[in-house]
């Protein structure tokens, strides 16, 4: 068996094989949605908690009868919170709307340009949230301080951008991410700012645990086909970080053995 | 009497429950009820009373990253 066959990891108790972690924003539509989630092999898929738009079509489905609580975990999210207390608020209205299911992303913005995360009232809605027994998976910085930090107060996983939401530019800190992996005992998830599916691998070569990301997958020409990418580029990646890549050198090493040339 | 319900000016039955709204609004799916910031569990929703100018929130799961 190759190692990558039993290759799973674990948030909080639950043990999971894909490494992927997809959104469910910005598609064209459900029937596209679903098409790329499933795609996609995602076993952990984020949702929004907003409003319930009163009065609307009644043959519209709900986005929890296409990605089913029975078949994918949800990560209910706290986009658009820019302090603790909506934070809090929103992931207390989520454990209520998924009858207790306590696995939440924190994320508290500060700034609409940057989408960047309030790191001081992202560390104190996580305390809060930790007390009140919820599992925070926390939204961050490339920071590797605040990331241990964010471990200490007993966030399950720490999540930090690559590059901005939303912005598909890429792994802009190799260094900080490397440096974070290698500092933590909770999983890395690289949260936003993948752009393609190389970006993904190079999350994975880097050690990260996993990769969540919305954007890069439905804003796609082809949502379906980058799931489909984005999935192997994952294993990929995984794949090349476990085999443990060769060393780099400054010159050539020949591939063919110098001894028994007849020339 | 009236409610601001998710943000919107809303009139309901005097004394009705929450119950009696729910039903009335014909909501489908799943959804999480929160009346002056705090959260109305679901047990909850045939013996919760409505007060005039309750400020009332339904919200629900939508696609997001």
């Amino acid at each position: 068996m190759k190692n990558s066959d039993k290759d799973k990891f674990k948030i909080a108790d639950s043990v999971y094989s894909s490494r992927l972690l997809v959104g469910t924003g910005k598609y064209k539509n459900t029937e596209e949605a679903k098409s790329a989630i499933e795609e996609s092999g995602a076993e952990i898929v984020t949702v929004a908690i907003r409003r319930t738009n009163l009065g609307q079509d009644k043959n519209k489905p709900n986005l929890l009868d296409i990605i089913s609580p029975s078949k994918f975990t949800i990560l209910p999210n706290t986009a658009g919170c820019y302090d603790a207390d909506s934070a809090i608020r929103t992931c207390q209205l989520a454990r209520e709307l998924l009858d207790g299911h306590d696995l939440v992303k924190l994320e508290v913005l500060a700034d609409k340009k940057t989408l960047f995360p309030d790191i001081t009232q992202t560390l104190h809605a996580a305390e809060t949230l930790v007390n009140d027994n919820f599992k925070v998976m926390v939204y961050t910085t490339d920071d590797p301080i605040i990331a241990k930090n964010l471990e200490e107060i007993g966030c399950v996983a720490v999540m930090p951008l690559a590059a901005p939401i939303g912005s598909g530019l890429g792994i802009q800190n190799p260094y900080n991410i490397r440096n974070i992996v290698e500092n933590a005992s909770v999983p890395i998830i690289v949260d936003a700012g993948v752009g393609t599916a190389s970006d993904a691998s190079i999350a994975m070569e880097l050690g990260c645990d996993g990769v969540l990301m919305n954007t890069a997958i439905a804003e796609a020409d082809n949502p379906t086909l980058m799931a489909s990418a984005m999935k192997k580029a994952i294993q990929a990646g995984r794949e090349a970080y476990l085999a443990g890549r060769m060393p780099k050198r400054a010159y050539a090493s020949a591939s063919s053995p110098a001894d028994g040339r007849f020339f | 009497m009236k409610v601001l319900l998710n943000g919107s000016s809303y009139s309901v039955k005097d004394n009705c429950s929450l119950d009696w709204l729910i039903k009335n609004l014909e909501l489908d799916g799943k959804y999480a009820v929160e009346i002056n910031q705090n959260i109305i569990p679901r047990s909850q929703y045939r013996t919760k009373k409505i007060s005039n100018g309750d400020k009332i929130e339904i919200v629900q799961a939508i696609g997001g990253g």
